[in-house]
């Protein structure tokens, strides 16, 4: 294969350097700054700081209820990724399908990534609100059934669908251009010689879906752990008894709300390890069973 | 064509000019109330800016106190942090240790501005000086917590307004045995109502150091009062069905339960009469009194909730002058009359509120029954014990506070073992707050 690049490298530097700007800029240099933070006590109005070594990093490691919003994140991870990913690819197939009404709801499946994330949290609190919402039917035929304002499994269940299914939209667009990018003739060829439908995707259509497969279940793993804050304000505020006190959503509250910038800027950076491991987990090992065509 | 242009060139420069002339000279004013209460603030800065041709307050309303707490920090860092910051309790510990800020006595003082500061209540002064008593902002929007009950459920149990928890109690099981399909007491955690409040009104600790004002080596010690006991009123009140849990998670909190007159008692912020008197059920009659204390104990004054306005370094001495002619201005009397009657804020001057009450202010519907907060503020002169609390990490602590009372709620934990670990963990926070300020003193 024919490569093609600059000989003037200057033109070549010049079209990278917005996007290297804006890394740098938006990244390197917070990530920079935080990691600093870390290891001082920072005063929030400036005025100086003090270095502490390791002395953030021991105090929220030794703390059980930071390794309890681990566990509540990963917990988080897992369920939304599971059910993100599950809706997403069956409602592809579906689209794939060409079932009547699908072109309408190929366009209706998109929007729900468009929606701010506390504006989902808004929708979902009506929703499975004990005693207004839809839940609230529930409640009634059987009492005392739903009440996530004191049941932190019930608040948990709650944030994970709501993120799960404001996750839906941006899968399913995955799914479905990878579904349309197998060769019909492969699945003609398929059906040919007598496989159905379930044999079809599962010989032919999931195999050739595994690098999508592959690149969304890591885009929603990392997207669990940094982008659920929003979900979780306006749900359940981290209640009830930190029940749903993710690592994100408890940076925030720290570093944003309490001015604690060191303690938060700690967290993140062990938040950013561990998303950094789970992503290099991935890849080792998941990554082997995809094959690329 | 052409030649109309050279005529509106000129005409533009001649514009420029008279507008560079008449430049008003600006500063910045940030401030954390948004909704109804944010819209009468930004009235207050159209009334300056009208009164005004030399100064103009350039006022940016922000989503929340936290919010724009933690945007000015981070424009002061950058060297564009605004002159005027409309700043809460919360907040309050550590802007004083910063020392980022004009001491607003200092500032009137340097700008020859006369302002009685004797004028002040008492206890909204003292929230905002300094241990020497030297006050640093400028109190503003100022509220304390009242109890909200419903006039005509409480008449048909024949029971008069509960001023102590023991009555309190009593009128519960009433209401409930006449009704017990209402919502006695419509329950939602506040750190602020159920801990702060109660430990001025009660007179007992929340920290060592008398709450912190003597010295960063605070220690919380609400763990051993009778704020326990009262914890575990409301968690027996909320096991028995007398209390019921109204919070926004649930879909409804207390006070929109209240409202909709589906339960009877709510505890809210004075500064919530406003937005009741507006939105309410048709059929609800309803009137506030002082929040409860101990049976046998003599009440002192509550807390001042709400914000202040703190004046921060670094900024030319014409656009202090500017704050300076606007912190007048809102101290007239004309203009504590209109912030009065537009929120639910309580005057902060003993003189205005005189005058309010010389004219009937507080009389009739729909201002009655804000004296109360009035009442409840001045009941005694604060002594050590209700002075206020000078507490870093404020926010954290009460983050701690309401997770471990729903656990206790919920049955995980007992109360005393909530109080506890909320204490210790509040302890730790407070340890860390002194460490990051380690060599320097409160004010």
């Amino acid at each position: 294969m024919r490569r093609a690049y600059y000989k003037n490298n200057w033109i070549a530097a010049l079209l990278v350097a917005p996007q290297l700007i804006i890394v740098f800029t938006f990244f390197y240099f917070p990530t920079a700054q935080a990691l600093y933070w870390a290891f001082t006590l920072e005063q929030p109005w400036g005025g100086g700081n003090t270095w502490v070594g390791f002395d953030n990093f021991k105090a929220i490691l030794g703390d059980s209820l930071y390794w309890a919003s681990i566990w509540v994140s990963i917990v988080y991870a897992i369920g939304s990724t599971t059910l993100a990913v599950g809706m997403a690819l069956t409602l592809a197939i579906f689209a794939d399908r060409q079932l009547s009404g699908y072109k309408v709801y190929k366009i209706g499946m998109i929007w729900p990534y468009a929606i701010a994330a506390p504006a989902v949290g808004l929708a979902f609190r009506f929703i499975f609100s004990p005693g207004a919402g839809i839940m609230m039917f529930v409640n009634q035929m059987f009492p005392e059934i739903w009440n996530p304002v004191e049941n932190g499994n019930q608040a948990m269940a709650m944030v994970i669908i709501a993120g799960a299914w404001k996750q839906v939209a941006y899968n399913f667009i995955f799914f479905l251009a990878g579904l349309q990018s197998i060769p019909r003739s492969l699945i003609e060829a398929g059906a040919m010689d007598g496989a159905r439908v379930l044999r079809r995707m599962r010989d032919i259509q999931l195999p050739l879906l595994a690098p999508t497969f592959f690149f969304v279940l890591v885009i929603n793993i990392t997207d669990s752990f940094t982008d659920s804050f929003g979900i979780v304000d306006t749900m359940t505020a981290g209640g009830p008894s930190r029940a749903t006190n993710l690592m994100v959503y408890k940076i925030f509250n720290d570093g944003f709300q309490g001015l604690d910038y060191s303690g938060a800027a700690a967290q993140s950076i062990i938040l950013m390890l561990l998303v950094i491991a789970l992503t290099f987990v991935q890849f080792r090992y998941i990554e082997r069973k995809v094959h690329y065509t | 064509m052409t030649k109309t242009y050279p005529a509106l060139a000129a005409l533009a420069l001649a514009l420029c000019a008279t507008t560079a002339s008449a430049e008003k000279i600006k500063f910045d004013y940030w401030y954390g109330l948004s909704g109804d209460l944010g819209a009468v603030l930004a009235q207050t800065c159209d009334r300056f800016n009208a009164s005004q041709d030399k100064y103009e307050a350039v006022c940016t309303g922000y989503d929340g106190y936290e919010l724009v707490v933690q945007s000015a920090i981070a424009a002061f860092r950058a060297g564009k942090a605004p002159a005027l910051l409309q700043s809460f309790d919360a907040g309050t510990a550590d802007l004083m240790m910063s020392g980022q800020f004009y001491a607003v006595t200092q500032m009137m003082k340097d700008y020859n501005i006369e302002i009685n500061w004797a004028d002040y209540f008492p206890g909204i002064a003292n929230y905002y000086s300094s241990s020497k008593g030297e006050m640093f902002s400028m109190p503003f929007n100022s509220s304390t917590a009242v109890m909200y009950y419903n006039t005509d459920d409480l008449a048909s149990v024949n029971m008069p307004v509960p001023a102590n928890w023991e009555e309190f109690d009593a009128t519960l099981k009433a209401l409930k045995a006449k009704n017990p399909s209402k919502c006695a007491y419509g329950y939602e955690p506040q750190v602020w109502v159920d801990l702060e409040q109660y430990s001025s009104i009660n007179n007992v600790a929340l920290a060592t150091n008398n709450n912190g004002y003597d010295g960063l080596d605070t220690q919380y010690v609400y763990n051993t009062t009778s704020a326990v006991k009262h914890m575990e009123d409301i968690k027996s009140w909320l096991d028995a069905g007398l209390a019921e849990m109204k919070v926004s998670a649930g879909g409804m909190n207390s006070q929109e339960a209240f409202a909709q007159n589906i339960c009877s008692f709510f505890f809210g912020s004075i500064a919530n009469h406003s937005s009741l008197n507006i939105k309410h059920a048709d059929n609800l009659n309803w009137d506030v009194a002082m929040i409860p204390t101990e049976k046998g104990v003599e009440r002192h004054n509550s807390v001042v909730g709400g914000a202040s306005l703190w004046v921060l370094a670094g900024k030319t001495e014409e656009e202090y002058r500017g704050v300076a002619e606007y912190l007048k201005f809102i101290s007239t009397p004309d203009s504590i009359k209109f912030w009065v009657s537009n929120t639910g804020y309580i005057p902060v001057t003993a003189s205005a509120y005189d005058s309010l009450v010389a004219e009937g202010f507080y009389a009739a519907a729909p201002y009655k029954g804000r004296e109360v907060a009035i009442a409840s503020l001045t009941a005694t002169v604060p002594g050590p014990l209700n002075r206020g609390f000078r507490l870093g990490s404020m926010i954290q602590h009460r983050a701690e506070w309401l997770s471990e009372v729903q656990a206790a709620l919920s049955g995980q934990k007992s109360v005393q073992e909530a109080y506890d670990t909320s204490v210790e963990r509040g302890n730790a926070m407070l340890e860390k707050f002194a460490k990051t300020y380690a060599g320097k003193t409160l004010p």
